[in-house]
């Protein structure tokens, strides 16, 4: 699979032939890989979960990995998102593909509400900035309880099938499920791949290479911070709004600071500034929480032993280490 | 605590069972449920704030399977507990909940302890057709909206609670009544529970002070309580906000005036607590004393003795052991694990498993049974485990549930 | 109680919410001035900060079991913290300078997870009961009504905490390579001192900080493993909302909090959590380096 972009720490060597031509072909390799990744998985409804997380972490990586912003409001995204969609259909009876639609859309509009005060912010200022707003809209959405449950959480998004032009999906059969939600996901990637292909995605590489140079090069720094946060938390809002079909409830959980330090641990763990490392991320932080939880009670030790080790040894995360082994091997 | 033995041992068994899985694609496996034994999923909060809890549910359980083992089973089946970690998080919980139905094909569903995790796996598993006995407390449970017909509710609801224990409360200790409440759902329910209950005998509320849900300090709150001298504090809390509300109440000399209520007195927060409980008096749905008086609640005490080095189940321990009790004499009674016939005996169960006798209500398939008003005490005890006094007794009664049509259920 | 009101509320009333404030406000300062020295002086968000408040309780409450000595535990509880704080920095955040913010970030949050497990198979999901020392306990009039003794003392202890660290900042040979190291690091190394070491023992001071307000805390809310959640979250809001690196800020701002969080109490109880990221988010929008912090501590 696939680098997009130069790794965000100094690569070491030029990119071979084999991985050039990989890039190229980033999304099929991707798509790929999801397409068996069930077959690998412990269980189906853990695999739509990893799919679900990959994409808000692709999201994430957008302005983390591309931009250089490290955001910890993310949360606020996935929620809103996810609540978007939820009291779509649990309120308002959208058919389920409009309900994606407006959970993407009002992630869209807190990620603009979001960014237009943070952007101004720069660095640990700004993954401040966006964590005190992000809690802000968390305890909104708490105390909207007539919309969101409040502690309770949202329930009843039942789906338990869409009607498309000639079929109709059960979406309670797991297979299914997954399957419709790849699709989803899949327009996602191949949309993301493009606008990183796009001079727009030149110029996030240019702000978070120096941002003084960038400005200097004639680019309005400011507005394309902003649109990268609100592509980005778009991203997420889709991630979030699929999640509350997939498990039926919205928890209000998913708003919480400690979903947006989800993302920046996925992240890291597969390498950020790579095009399939939030995947890698996403289905190494899934599998270890779920893998160890049903061998220990005592799971928190060693994920978080795990965490340190990996910040020790493997800081370009797993996907990062990868590409770069395959590198200097002159792949 | 001596849980830590028999968790591990625990875990170890279900580990074994998920390696197997891992080794096996997810998309090859292929329902074996029918023949094999009775699957039961039971998602309880394993690690976290009530692990405790959990842990003594998860052993309850497992007692109510080697019972029902070793009276020989159903029809040559014999009965296992898949347990699974919810973290007490809703979105664990659906994704434990998928996976228990989707892979593990249990039969029926058991568990949760907090009321956010409870109405989630009930959702998952409504949706599914799967029988869902939650041994969580929570007032929407019963209610239309969240009910399903294989929803079945084994534990307590707040109304119940706080009802029976302001009906004990009130008439004593006086009719000027503060509320320090937690802002949520269960908290907002135990006060109406209180309120109701307050409205015939009277009461006038003083003050209604909502806090924020995990509040690690309420001395903010605490002055202009005492300042106002209630009669009654009421503090609709839970858990963790309990055990702090009523350290620092003490603190602020609040029992010098005022009786401090609790709606729900769990076993395992007045032993966190300490003597700063004493004197506080609150409702539960079990306490092991209960073998004092009710025959088959020493019968079960002993069992649970027997099989774990002469401990005694806690309150949420029991209803772990009444929850999968419940759904075993349903099959049983049904003489088939099919889900519908299954509803229907359970429907009709008339039981005295452990305190008394209790049966599901017909609209909203919530169990009716007694509550227990107990005070803590950190002196003259008998054991270590011996940290309240039986009070009273409320009986079963659907008088003090709220109605079907409240709840929104058609006749 | 008097008669005079403000905005509904009895002036003794207020007072005494005020006073409240300040006793919550000096387990903040205590937590917020370890975080802010870390984060302000080395780049290191230490997410395992509420970590060691929480194990710095638990020390303290565990050899209060054997001694009987409340005292005792006030030292013993940061002394083991601030032992554990540099060989922490000396073994896994050392190797990570140069790295930017997140590598350190990533590696404190799995810390703290360590630590509360390590904490749970040591002592147990449920957490120690503990109360304030016996002749600590009870209330007393101070004149707008009853305080409990115990908050009086922590605030009284807390300002004699501050002090000597004040003391010591200003009036050391240290305290000088320290405040100068918050203005540029580069600085100290021209004057010939290893900034390793000073970041050794800055790490360190933040660690026993979190402990002592560890032990501090006990007495109000019992020990729990979980205890240092929130706090974690406050120690964020006072270390931004006083400005990165500065003592004075820390202090101001962990006062503010607490006020701010007792004065919501009485007004919107319901609000009080939502209170302190409104200020924060606030405090950021206006002023983003915070009230006291300066302008390029950080880069």
């Amino acid at each position: 699979m696939t680098e997009g972009a130069p790794a965000a720490r100094p690569g070491s060597g030029r990119t071979g032939r084999w991985l050039a031509r990989a890039s190229r072909h980033r999304v099929a390799l991707t798509l790929a890989f999801l397409l068996v990744f069930p077959w690998i998985a412990p269980y189906q409804a853990l695999a739509v979960n990893i799919l679900v997380l990959g994409l808000y972490a692709l999201g994430f990586n957008l302005l983390f990995g591309y931009t250089g912003l490290l955001s910890f409001g993310h949360a606020a995204f996935l929620g809103g998102g996810a609540y978007g969609c939820g009291i779509a259909i649990v309120h308002y009876g959208l058919h389920p593909g409009l309900a994606l639609a407006a959970g993407t859309l009002l992630a869209t509009l807190i990620a603009a509400a979001m960014g237009v005060l943070a952007i101004r912010t720069r660095g640990i200022y700004f993954a401040m900035t966006t964590l005190a707003l992000s809690m802000c809209v968390y305890y909104a959405f708490y105390r909207a309880e007539a919309f969101t449950g409040g502690e309770n959480g949202l329930r009843g998004i039942n789906v338990p099938s869409v009607a498309l032009p000639g079929v109709r999906l059960n979406l309670l059969d797991p297979t299914v499920k997954y399957y419709a939600v790849l699709a989803v996901v899949g327009l996602a990637i191949w949309l993301f791949s493009r606008l990183l292909s796009s001079p727009f995605g030149a110029a996030l590489e240019a702000i978070r290479e120096n941002e003084h140079r960038a400005q200097a090069c004639g680019y309005d720094v400011a507005r394309m911070k902003l649109a990268a946060f609100v592509i980005s938390g778009a991203l997420c809002g889709l991630a979030g709004a699929l999640q509350a079909i997939h498990l039926s409830i919205v928890p209000i959980e998913i708003m919480h600071y400690s979903t947006s330090g989800q993302a920046v641990m996925m992240a890291l763990l597969g390498g950020m500034g790579t095009f399939f490392g939030p995947f890698v991320g996403a289905a190494t932080f899934s599998l270890l929480q779920d893998g160890l939880a049903t061998l220990t009670s005592h799971w928190q030790l060693f994920v978080g032993a795990i965490f340190i080790a990996f910040v020790l040894f493997l800081p370009l995360g797993i996907w990062g280490e990868v590409l770069a082994r395959l590198r200097r091997a002159g792949w | 605590m001596t849980t830590g033995i028999d968790r591990r041992g625990l875990l170890r068994g279900s580990a074994a069972a998920s390696t197997l899985a891992l080794a096996a694609p997810a998309l090859l496996r292929s329902a074996a449920a029918q023949a094999g034994p009775i699957r039961i999923g039971f998602p309880v909060p394993l690690t976290g704030a009530f692990g405790a809890e959990a842990n003594d549910q998860v052993r309850a359980a497992q007692l109510a399977i080697k019972e029902f083992n070793a009276a020989g089973g159903f029809d040559g089946r014999t009965a296992e507990l898949l347990v699974r970690d919810d973290k007490i998080n809703p979105g664990e919980a659906a994704t434990r909940t998928l996976e228990l139905i989707e892979k593990d094909r249990v039969n029926f569903l058991v568990g949760g302890l907090s009321a956010a995790v409870t109405l989630s796996i009930n959702n998952v598993a409504r949706e599914r057709g799967v029988i869902y006995n939650s041994i969580s407390q929570s007032d929407a449970i019963n209610e239309a909206k969240d009910f399903g017909r294989t929803t079945f509710h084994e534990a307590l609801n707040p109304h119940m609670t706080a009802g029976a224990v302001g009906r004990y409360v009130f008439p004593k200790s006086g009719k000027r009544v503060a509320f320090l409440s937690a802002d949520y759902a269960y908290g907002h329910e135990m006060m109406r529970g209180f309120k109701r209950a307050g409205e015939a005998s009277g009461i006038e509320v003083v003050a209604d002070i909502r806090h924020p849900i995990g509040a690690s300090d309420y001395s903010a709150f605490l002055p202009r309580i005492a300042a106002l001298k209630p009669d009654v504090l009421c503090l609709c809390n839970f858990g963790r906000d309990q055990v702090v509300s009523i350290q620092q109440a003490t603190e602020f000399g609040l029992k010098r005036n005022t009786k401090l209520v609790a709606p729900v007195l769990l076993f395992t927060a007045r032993k966190a607590g300490g003597d700063a409980f004493d004197g506080v008096v609150g409702g539960t749905s079990y306490y092991w004393r209960l073998e004092d008086t009710v025959p088959s609640a020493k019968a079960f005490n002993d069992r649970f003795r027997a099989a774990y080095n002469g401990a005694v189940p806690s309150d949420y321990g029991a209803l772990g052991y009444a929850g999968v009790r419940s759904v075993l004499e349903g099959v049983k009674a049904a003489g088939s694990t099919d889900t519908a016939k299954v509803v229907t005996a359970m429907e009709g169960l008339k039981a005295d498993f452990y305190k008394g006798p209790q049966s599901f209500r017909a609209c909203d398939h919530q169990s009716v049974q007694s509550v227990l008003i107990v005070e803590a005490k950190s002196k003259g005890m008998s054991t270590p485990d011996d940290v309240f006094t039986i009070l009273g007794t409320e009986g079963p009664d659907e008088r003090f549930l709220r109605g079907c049509d409240e709840l929104g259920h058609k006749a | 109680m008097s008669d005079l009101t403000i905005g509904g509320f009895p002036l003794d009333l207020l007072g005494l919410q005020l006073v409240t404030g300040v006793a919550l406000g000096a387990i903040y300062v205590l937590v917020g001035i370890g975080l802010s020295l870390i984060f302000g002086l080395m780049n290191v968000v230490n997410f395992a900060h509420g970590a060691f408040f929480m194990v710095g309780a638990y020390v303290g409450v565990f050899l209060y079991g054997y001694t009987g000595s409340f005292w005792l535990s006030l030292v013993a509880a940061p002394l083991a913290m601030g032992l554990l704080g540099l060989a922490v920095e000396r073994v896994l955040v050392r190797p990570l300078y140069g790295r930017g913010i997140d590598d350190p970030l990533l590696l404190t949050f799995g810390l703290s997870y360590v630590m509360v497990e390590g904490v749970r198979i040591a002592f147990g999901l449920t957490g120690l009961p503990f109360g304030a020392p016996p002749e600590l306990r009870g209330a007393v009039d101070i004149g707008i009504g009853y305080f409990p003794l115990y908050r009086l003392f922590l605030i009284a202890f807390s300002m004699a905490v501050v002090g000597a660290l004040w003391l010591f900042i200003e009036r050391t040979a240290f305290g000088l390579v320290i405040r100068a190291g918050a203005r540029d690091p580069q600085i100290v190394q021209v004057l010939g001192i290893e900034i390793s070491k000073v970041w050794l023992a800055i790490f360190g001071l933040g660690c026993a900080l979190a402990g002592l307000a560890g032990i501090l805390a006990a007495p109000l809310q019992g020990v729990t493993p979980e205890m240092g959640i929130p706090v974690l979250a406050e120690a964020f809001v006072v270390t931004v909302v006083g400005g990165m690196g500065s003592l004075a800020g820390a202090v101001l701002a962990g006062l503010i909090v607490g006020i701010v969080v007792a004065m919501t109490s009485l007004v919107a109880p319901d609000m009080t959590k939502m209170a302190i990221f409104a200020l924060m988010a606030l405090v950021l929008l206006v002023r983003p380096r915070g009230l006291l912090g300066r302008a390029g501590a950080l880069g």
